[in-house]
């Protein structure tokens, strides 16, 4: 081990904090330029001056940016996320249980695309230029290049209306037995399945191929050593901290597929609270889960630039 | 038509000396956004009933001779619908996508010419705002400013100049580093003058590449903001929004849902198909 490598970790996580601060701070930003006064628009029809001005001292809305900024910031560190303006609920209670399906969510997807991609992706690597490769090739290409909700749709076409194999629409309430459960999260672990492994089968296959074409691969085979064996012997321990890296980076596009899938299947998750906010306007409610969902993506790069350094030979 | 405007470049290589090649994946490709562009250019001429009239007394009407796309779940002619959408697709994206990418090449070359802690501030910021996932930054922005046609617009260009950035500053990096460059600042030219004159020819290549994909993004992100009814507003309707409109016919597979989705997906592989077949020294990152 080199120390370098614990320096350069080092670096990368503080690198990491001030870019979440710069974030924050956007996304603080972003939801204070709303035109109008917040109050004014709060108490709506209500609104008299003395009224508005109230409001915007209890809400210290009379306060400088910066402060409130700081105010929200030291908010979230101490767990008090601030109250909805629509319905005056805390915060913590409206994402906490949505804050748990949505990672079930996205926990069970990871199970089903990790195997089902790696898999996918190192095979047509090692078949590169096979028919079976420019399948999985051809696939991935299509579903990388159309929106979400047209893999969404395509698959409740397929699979709800067509083969009739599932329900089109998951409803978390009535789940009594576990096949209930499984055609529940069905759909959407499906749909963002196909949304995720095409990602992570892109990356692998690249990240296998590179390894594949290196001059010791060559020698390997020159050497006449056997196909599975330059395979798994030369090949992938080399492109084991690539490969990883790729998949931590494929899955922060769970983050964007989330969002459209628990909306298309009415999935009650943090996603779908979210788009539900923005409609309403919910700024308290929208900046918490936005920063929710950058920390996660956050935390998703940062773990792959941290493989990406200690997978690299030279710093060993 | 591509083919004039791209002189070939001094490091002529034996396969680029006579004149580019596409294949035919790519001659496809191409004829399909063509056939998009002339769609939203002439889509008045072209489409068969106003795009607002109720012509059917059903709603999701089948495909019939008189409904080229069956109708929607008001009973207007699908058909028409699209061909109006495909302006507010094409058009916002492109929209969008001149202003990011000009902004973002912009600023990378300055950011490569000048250096020194404005290219370091700069940088950082624009690998933070990066960190943000395009759709969650699409759904605040929009949370916070609504969705006009021109808020919608500088939201998706907001959105896509760091990426635009990342790459320009990348390239012009490289080129930065060159002895024509050297000699130019020697010669006492001033920073518009590198950047103009002696930087942007030499990355202006890959930079059009990249505004494609780019334009692939935008039109992706739009379509998902006005499925989710964040997008462009009623009665005005993009491709992503008749979706948003028609979701209640997926389930017994109307053409109202069906037809849109391939509309964006047509248009969006065909850019992403065509780039991918370019040819490799147009293509190429390293210029």
């Amino acid at each position: 081990m080199n120390a370098e490598i614990p320096t350069m970790i080092g670096k990368r996580l503080i690198l990491s904090v001030i870019t979440l601060l710069i974030v924050s701070f956007a996304v603080f930003f972003a939801t204070n330029m709303l035109p109008g006064d917040t109050a004014a628009i709060l108490l709506g029809q209500a609104a008299t001056p003395e009224a508005v001005e109230g409001l915007r001292h209890a809400m210290h809305l009379d306060e400088p940016a910066v402060l409130r900024f700081l105010r929200w910031l030291g908010g979230v560190f101490t767990g008090d996320l601030g109250t909805s303006y629509a319905n005056n609920m805390s915060i913590a209670t409206l994402i906490g249980s949505r804050f748990v399906n949505t990672m079930e969510l996205a926990g069970i997807t990871t199970l089903v695309a990790v195997p089902l991609a790696l898999t996918l992706g190192i095979t047509a690597a090692v078949m590169r230029g096979s028919v079976y490769d420019r399948i999985v090739t051809v696939l991935t290409i299509g579903v990388i290049s159309v929106p979400e909700f047209v893999v969404a749709s395509t698959a409740v076409l397929i699979f709800a209306v067509y083969l009739k194999w599932l329900p089109a629409i998951s409803f978390v309430n009535e789940v009594h037995s576990l096949s209930d459960l499984l055609r529940m999260y069905a759909m959407p672990v499906v749909t963002l399945t196909f949304v995720v492994s095409a990602q992570i089968i892109r990356m692998t296959r690249a990240a296998v191929i590179e390894t594949l074409s290196t001059p010791y691969v060559e020698m390997a085979l020159l050497k006449g050593a056997s196909r599975s064996r330059i395979v798994l012997r030369h090949a992938l321990p080399n492109s084991l901290g690539p490969i990883v890296n790729a998949l931590a980076l494929s899955l922060s596009y769970l983050i964007g597929g989330v969002i459209i899938i628990e909306t298309i299947f009415n999935y009650p998750g943090i996603a779908k609270l979210m788009v539900d906010a923005v409609a309403t306007r919910d700024l308290p409610l929208i900046q918490t889960c936005a920063l929710i969902f950058c920390l996660g993506y956050l935390i998703l790069i940062t773990i792959a630039d941290i493989i990406a350094i200690l997978s690299n030979p030279r710093l060993r | 038509m591509t083919q004039s405007a791209l002189s070939p470049s001094r490091t002529t290589s034996l396969t680029g000396m006579f004149g580019y090649t596409f294949s035919p994946v790519g001659m496809i490709a191409l004829v399909v956004i063509l056939f998009w562009a002339v769609v939203a250019i002439f889509g008045p001429q072209l489409a068969p009933y106003p795009v607002g009239k109720i012509v059917d007394m059903d709603y999701f009407g089948p495909i019939s001779s008189k409904l080229w796309l069956g109708s929607d779940y008001l009973g207007r002619d699908m058909f028409s619908r699209i061909i109006f959408g495909a302006r507010y697709t094409l058009g916002i994206a492109l929209a969008g996508v001149l202003i990011a990418s000009t902004s973002g090449v912009i600023l990378g070359m300055a950011a490569a010419v000048i250096g020194g802690w404005f290219d370091t501030v700069l940088s950082r910021f624009m690998d933070a705002m990066i960190s943000i996932p395009s759709k969650l930054f699409g759904l605040v922005v929009v949370a916070a400013v609504g969705s006009s046609l021109p808020a919608l617009i500088m939201t998706l260009a907001v959105i896509y100049i760091p990426g635009s950035y990342r790459f320009a500053r990348a390239l012009a990096v490289n080129v930065n580093t060159m002895d024509f460059i050297t000699v130019a600042r020697i010669r006492g030219e001033n920073t518009f003058y590198l950047a103009v004159s002696e930087i942007l020819p030499n990355i202006i290549r890959p930079v059009l590449a990249d505004f494609g994909l780019r334009f692939v993004f935008i039109v992706l992100l739009l379509s998902g903001l006005s499925f989710l009814g964040l997008g462009v507003q009623p009665p005005l309707a993009d491709w992503g929004a008749l979706v948003h409109e028609n979701i209640q016919g997926l389930s017994f597979g109307s053409a109202a849902v069906i037809a849109p989705s391939i509309a964006i997906a047509s248009l969006t592989i065909s850019v992403n198909l065509l780039i991918d077949n370019l040819p490799r020294k147009i293509r190429d990152r390293s210029a």
